[in-house]
């Protein structure tokens, strides 16, 4: 099957081209893409790919030559009938004619393959509708052929839509978009078009190519319950987004022996309630020991704004704390100035106030690091996100007792906990998080006395 | 509650601003003795005295350069443009200094110009003109035009405490003829919102100034052909309120823009990008625009009233977009 080779139009303004070499010979095989010749128009230089597979039978505009656009310029014939059809019908819809017809071709003109219908998804020209139409037809997966327009000019309304939904007894979804007009109330008066209105169209079209039909959306009103964000809700989505997006977030995982740390609690536990008033929690410990190690890790402690690293003297740490309705992160203020106790009953104070509402706004601000506890319901680690501006986050997994090989190569049950440190990496590289971590390791595994 | 006009509820929203505050004080050409030329601030001198009711020689450039002054040294000057039409004599004063000051140095540039604008009065060419749009378009100054007295008296109120530089136009057609109940106490109308005015369904009417009162006359003359115009009252017409805009849009899905200024660049245009750009398919149909022509405003009677847009030709432009 013969396949005809044109000149392509290379460009809005270009109406000829230049042939400036054959790449194959007459009698050459040649692949679908391979390059078959070059051309040279005022605009562009190229490289022209052979429209399907073939041999190139005739060659009918010798190099040098200039024609007009869509001249045949060679003629292929195809092995394969089959696969060369579609190609050459191809370069018929890739170089639609120009308005002005060409001028006389200087070799026979075999018959060109008619333009196919339409591709699927495109609206024939006379069906005329809005954005909004659009999309609901989208949303609704309706064929807009399939739906009578009575605004100006047969346009479909959004009015159109909702009478064929109501009338195919689907419920409309989009929101804003008000529920279908009653129908006691009478429709709009149509007025003739003035002068800037485009005509009216033709009757609808009969031969257009569209997606298989497939049924309506069963109504998602009656399989579903929504319900509105709350502003926490909110507020902490747009905030979780936002940081994704801000941050570049690695991870680093340590397992820590807090051994020592869980014998002391028991052991001052009762001790330290009398004297101080307030329990005494690992999480104590831990901000104690983060605040002590972001002192000697600045960078940790930083933000980023604009091309600039933010260095924050104050070491601000925040403690998410769970509640019923959302999250919350309490901060102890300049927590590198406190005592341990002082970190004790600052947290102390702050989660009871989180969790009976009683935080004043600053009470949340500012903070320059956040711990949080997945761990709380038995995660062995988290990988948390971080809290912006702020560049790092320390997840505490749960403590469990575990045999862990000890000095000597002896096994002995020790109280385990597994830290994660997600840090931004535009600031933060991967060395100097280990670095923290192994110190924030070396100051709990070490903790001897309160 | 008394009723109040238009007029009478600025003049009590300054001077409660006036007692509650010693920064505040006024300026203007006649406006101490002799009241005002529409008597907005008659009775004030007499109360608070000269210095805090400063008649000045006819110079706008004088009135807001020596406003811009008093701002920067900490009053909280309101500075009354007899016809807002003379405001271009301070233009620069207003978009070099008062606008830039804050960005340049971050200096606070507390003031108000308030004064009249529009037509329908028969003022012809240089007493009727409506030059709001070229202080939307100018960054770091807010734009307040209200339509009702309740705002009127809300939003100067509010003006006078925003820190920004804040021009407030007074529609002159509305000073005597609007008049409503208002709480005498203190209140105020916060900027930045508009206010739905008319809940519709069919189509949204987008407006400010005294086109709402023209947007309301069509919407009633359209509910009787079955099409149900929602309006809204954009108040301040800087910074807009985008989220109600938008919100409208995507409940009716048609749009009118309506305002008294001339037609090329005014704030249709803006508000028309701005839908364009943010809720395109929500559109059901153009966003059209019912304008004064690009003309400067007739004195003839006759032509400025086909100047100025119509409830009829707002109910044609209504009737094509609802058939669209």
């Amino acid at each position: 099957m013969a396949t005809n080779v044109i000149m392509p139009q290379m460009g809005e303004s270009i109406f000829e081209g230049t042939v400036t070499r054959w790449l194959k010979k007459v009698g050459e095989p040649v692949k679908r893409d391979e390059p078959l010749f070059e051309i040279s128009t005022d605009k562009v230089d190229s490289e022209i790919p052979s429209p399907a597979a073939g041999v190139l039978t005739t060659i009918l505009v010798p190099e040098g030559q200039t024609v007009q656009v869509n001249t045949v310029v060679a003629v292929l014939d195809g092995e394969t009938g089959a696969s060369v059809t579609p190609s050459a019908s191809e370069v018929v819809a890739t170089a639609p004619p120009v308005s002005r017809p060409p001028a006389a071709t200087p070799a026979p003109h075999p018959p060109q393959p008619e333009a196919r219908p339409a591709p699927s998804g495109e609206l024939p020209e006379d069906i005329r509708s809005s954005p909004l139409v659009r999309k609901m037809a989208r949303e609704y997966n309706l064929e807009l052929t399939k739906i009578k327009g009575t605004g100006l000019g047969n346009r479909i309304t959004k009015q159109d839509i909702e009478t064929y939904l109501a009338d195919a007894g689907v419920q409309p979804l989009p929101p804003g978009a008000p529920p279908p007009s009653a129908p006691s109330r009478p429709a709009p008066k149509p007025i003739p078009p003035g002068p800037t209105v485009v005509p009216p169209s033709v009757a609808p079209p009969t031969t257009v190519a569209t997606p298989a039909p497939s049924p309506p959306p069963a109504s998602p009103a009656s399989r579903v319950t929504i319900e509105p964000m709350s502003t926490m809700r909110k507020q902490i989505s747009e905030h979780m987004v936002m940081s994704k997006r801000t941050s570049a977030h690695v991870n680093t995982i340590f397992e820590v022996d807090v051994t020592n740390v869980v014998k002391l609690r028991e052991r001052e536990q009762q001790n330290f309630q009398r004297t101080n008033g307030v329990k005494l929690t690992f999480t104590a410990f831990l901000a104690k020991a983060v605040a002590d190690t972001l002192r000697e890790f600045p960078i940790l402690n930083s933000s980023v704004e604009g091309n600039n690293i933010v260095y924050k003297k104050d070491i601000n740490v925040g403690i998410a704390v769970a509640l019923d309705w959302g999250l919350i992160v309490p901060v102890i203020k300049n927590a590198e100035d406190k005592s341990f106790v002082g970190v004790a009953k600052t947290i102390a104070d702050l989660a009871e106030r989180a969790r009976t509402k009683k935080l004043k706004p600053e009470e949340v601000q500012n903070g320059t690091f956040t711990i949080t506890n997945p761990g709380i319901f038995g995660s062995l680690f988290g990988t948390p996100i971080i809290n912006q501006p702020q560049v790092a986050i320390l997840g505490v997994g749960s403590i469990t007792k575990r045999p862990v090989v000890i000095e000597n190569d002896a096994i002995a049950i020790r109280s385990m906990v597994i830290l994660s440190l997600s840090f931004d990496h535009r600031v933060v590289d991967g060395a100097v998080a280990d670095q923290f971590m192994a110190a924030l390791k070396k100051r709990l595994e070490n903790w001897k006395s309160l | 509650m008394a009723t109040t006009t238009y007029l009478e509820a600025i003049r009590q929203g300054l001077w409660e601003e006036m007692e509650r505050d010693p920064n505040v004080f006024l300026m203007g050409e006649d406006i101490g003795r002799y009241g005002g030329a529409f008597k907005v601030t008659a009775g004030m001198i007499e109360h608070f005295g000269e210095k805090r009711v400063i008649d000045t020689p006819i110079s706008e450039e004088a009135i807001v350069g020596a406003g811009i002054g008093a701002a920067v040294m900490g009053m909280r000057p309101v500075l009354e443009m007899q016809f807002m039409d003379f405001i271009s004599c301070a233009f620069n004063q207003i978009v070099n200094y008062a606008a830039k000051m804050h960005y340049r140095w971050g200096q606070a540039v507390p003031l108000v110009i308030r004064g009249p604008s529009g037509g329908g009065v028969h003022g012809g060419p240089y007493h009727s003109q409506n030059p709001e749009a070229y202080f939307v378009h100018t960054p770091g100054l807010k734009v307040v035009q209200p339509a009702t007295a309740y705002d009127a008296k809300g939003l100067i109120k509010a003006a006078i405490r925003d820190n920004n530089p804040v021009i407030f136009f007074e529609h002159k057609f509305l000073y005597r003829r609007i008049k409503e109940e208002i709480p005498e106490d203190d209140y105020v109308v916060p900027l930045g919102k508009a206010r739905v005015v008319r809940e519709g369904r069919h189509l949204s009417i987008i407006t400010y100034g005294a086109m709402l009162f023209v947007a309301l006359e069509a919407a009633q003359q359209l509910e009787q052909e079955g099409i149900d115009a929602e309006i809204i009252d954009l108040r301040t017409l800087s910074p807009l309120d985008e989220e109600c805009i938008l919100a409208s849009v995507k409940k009716t899905n048609k749009i009118i823009l309506l305002h008294e200024d001339t037609r090329t660049l005014g704030l249709g245009a803006e508000l028309a990008a701005i839908i364009s750009e943010k809720a395109f398919e929500y559109l059901d149909g153009p966003l059209l625009r019912v304008t004064a022509p690009d003309s400067p405003v007739p004195y003839s009677p006759p032509l400025e009233e086909a100047f100025l847009p119509s409830a009829g030709r707002l109910v044609n432009a209504a009737r094509r977009l609802a058939s669209y």
